[in-house]
């Protein structure tokens, strides 16, 4: 038990340290994840309407949050293979299912650390009062929904095994592709009729879903000063799906990763650095 | 009697390389070798780029699985108990795979943790290790970036050994490095192998590096074991007065013809 949370640890003290190297990175991220999150949100306020500039404010500070959860765990196969490490980290005595917690859990601390920058950026760019919002209830669904993401990015996560040059491509389109189809920014109704059906197989989906009646988006008792944000009770389905999606998508990810390494080391695909 | 630390039987690795429009050709980067190592005992495998050395130690790495053959190392088989063998390996690899940007300390108490073990306890091992190796403390908290590739490799087998493994896989460890750090890692090498035990299995382009380090050489040619002895074996048997000429004589190769075809070679592993 010591050992493996030693194993654990390591991944989190790795991710610490590199964070710490590339600090100067990391503040260009989040200050672009912050203005990106703005100028986005301030279209609502440019129309001065108080229920867009929620929606697109929900939309922007849970995509951050979603999607750099889903890209730290996908890219950081990536970042292996570039620095050639994987093949050490494949070679110690630890378990797939470690390894891929130790990273789950920093991308984890990553997101959330973005997530918290570019909610109260956000707040100053708006003149939106939280207060009324049922903000307990979105961390509960934010909870949820992380377990779906982070089988996610482990899906994702395989790309790079199998291919150091197009793997991180790869990731990105994958994650484009749900920014697309989950209505991150509008409704899914919104998308063309032929695109819709893939909405309900994004757990993101259901995430914004819940979060807009959590927040009060939509509800015609919201306004600028004072959100009408729904119980908990009224987004159980949503938290059903979120919950279902995740007890299929975590290990289905840890899964398909364990078998692309044992193909990987059957092709030899472990060898080449990007 | 003594079982072998390491045992290698019929091994056989192929892979498959896109020619052309639903065109793949196999090439057999491990053909049928088999060879053994005692406990205690350093073993060379000698063989030009592409001749199948780096291919024969990632299967014994578990890195790579093998298409055919028995692999015992210790009590343990592969690919099957692949966990335990992980457990009771160190690996040097030709390149020195680390986090360029962090310092040796944090690359290697990375390692430490990654292995379960208490980071403290391996940091003063590794502190003795790499002063054994002939590198200054001051060293522990550069960026590796910022070494030599001598130092670089120095850390490198610092990592395989903080973890105080049995068995040692050495990859070339001293292809590219200086004549000081070469002899350095050499005479490390040998010390540690008579004050430890450690089996050592190592791979060289290097006859000298072979012939001072190692009880037995094997010769690899087009991933096939063609000879196996002693240095003064080989030799007797080729009727060679140096190792370099037993090698040609008995593989009917030459070194650096090899470097050419190894790139070609090395890409069709992928």
């Amino acid at each position: 038990m010591e050992a493996t949370l030693r194993q654990t640890w390591a991944f989190m003290f790795r991710g610490y340290h590199i964070t710490r190297r590339y600090i100067g990175w990391v503040i260009v991220f989040n200050f672009y994840a912050l203005v990106t999150s703005a100028s986005v949100t301030l279209i609502g306020v440019a129309e001065n309407k108080p229920q867009l500039t929620l929606t697109l404010l929900i939309g922007a500070l849970l995509w951050n949050y979603l999607s750099r959860l889903y890209e730290e765990i996908s890219m950081s196969i990536a970042y292996e293979r570039w620095e050639g490490t994987l093949e050490y980290t494949f070679m110690a005595p630890v378990s797939r299912a470690v390894h891929l917690l130790g990273v789950s859990l920093y991308s984890l601390l990553n997101s959330i650390v973005t997530s918290v920058i570019v909610l109260v950026g956000l707040m100053l760019f708006t003149n939106l009062n939280l207060r009324g919002a049922n903000l307990p209830g979105v961390l509960v669904v934010l909870a949820v929904s992380t377990v779906a993401f982070v089988g996610l990015g482990l899906f994702a996560a395989v790309f790079p095994v199998m291919s150091p040059e197009r793997g991180a491509e790869a990731t990105h389109i994958f994650q484009g592709s749900l920014l697309l189809v989950s209505g991150v920014y509008y409704s899914v109704e919104t998308l063309p009729r032929w695109l819709q059906p893939l909405s309900v197989f994004s757990p993101a989906t259901y995430t914004l879903s819940a979060c807009r009646k959590l927040f009060g988006a939509g509800s015609a008792d919201s306004t600028a000063e004072h959100l009408a944000g729904a119980p908990l009770s009224a987004v159980s389905h949503e938290l059903l799906v979120l919950a279902l999606m995740g007890a299929i998508i975590l290990p289905l990810g840890l899964f398909v990763f364990m078998r692309v390494e044992a193909w990987a080391k059957k092709t030899g695909k472990l060898k080449r650095t990007g | 009697m003594q079982q072998p630390a390491i045992q290698v039987r019929n091994l056989r690795k192929s892979f498959s390389k896109r020619t052309g429009f639903r065109k793949r050709s196999e090439l057999l980067a491990v053909n049928d070798v088999s060879f053994h190592v005692m406990p205690g005992e350093t073993y060379g495998l000698l063989g030009p780029n592409g001749s199948g050395k780096s291919s024969l130690i990632r299967i014994l790495s578990t890195l790579l699985i093998a298409d055919s053959g028995y692999v015992r190392l210790l009590d343990f088989t592969l690919p099957k108990q692949a966990d335990e063998v992980r457990r009771i390996i160190g690996r040097v690899s030709v390149d020195a795979a680390f986090y360029k940007k962090l310092s040796a300390r944090e690359n290697l108490l990375y390692t430490a943790l990654l292995y379960g073990q208490n980071a403290r306890e391996a940091e003063k091992r590794v502190l003795r290790i790499l002063d054994q190796l002939g590198m200054e403390d001051a060293k522990f908290s550069t960026p590796l970036e910022e070494m030599s590739r001598g130092m670089q490799q120095k850390i490198s087998i610092a990592r395989a050994l903080m973890i105080n493994p049995p068995l040692l896989l050495l990859d070339e460890p001293t292809t590219g490095l200086d004549p000081k750090s070469r002899r350095d890692v050499q005479s490390f090498l040998e010390d540690l192998q008579s004050r430890e035990g450690t089996t050592i299995l190592l791979t060289t382009h290097d006859m000298a590096e072979a012939e001072r380090l190692c009880v037995r050489i094997g010769f690899l040619a087009h991933g096939k074991l063609v000879a196996e002895g002693t240095a003064a074996e080989l030799m007797r048997r080729s009727g060679a007065r140096t190792l370099d000429d037993a090698f040609i004589t008995l593989t009917g190769e030459e070194l650096e013809d090899e470097e050419e075809v190894s790139t070609d070679y090395a890409d069709c592993s992928v």
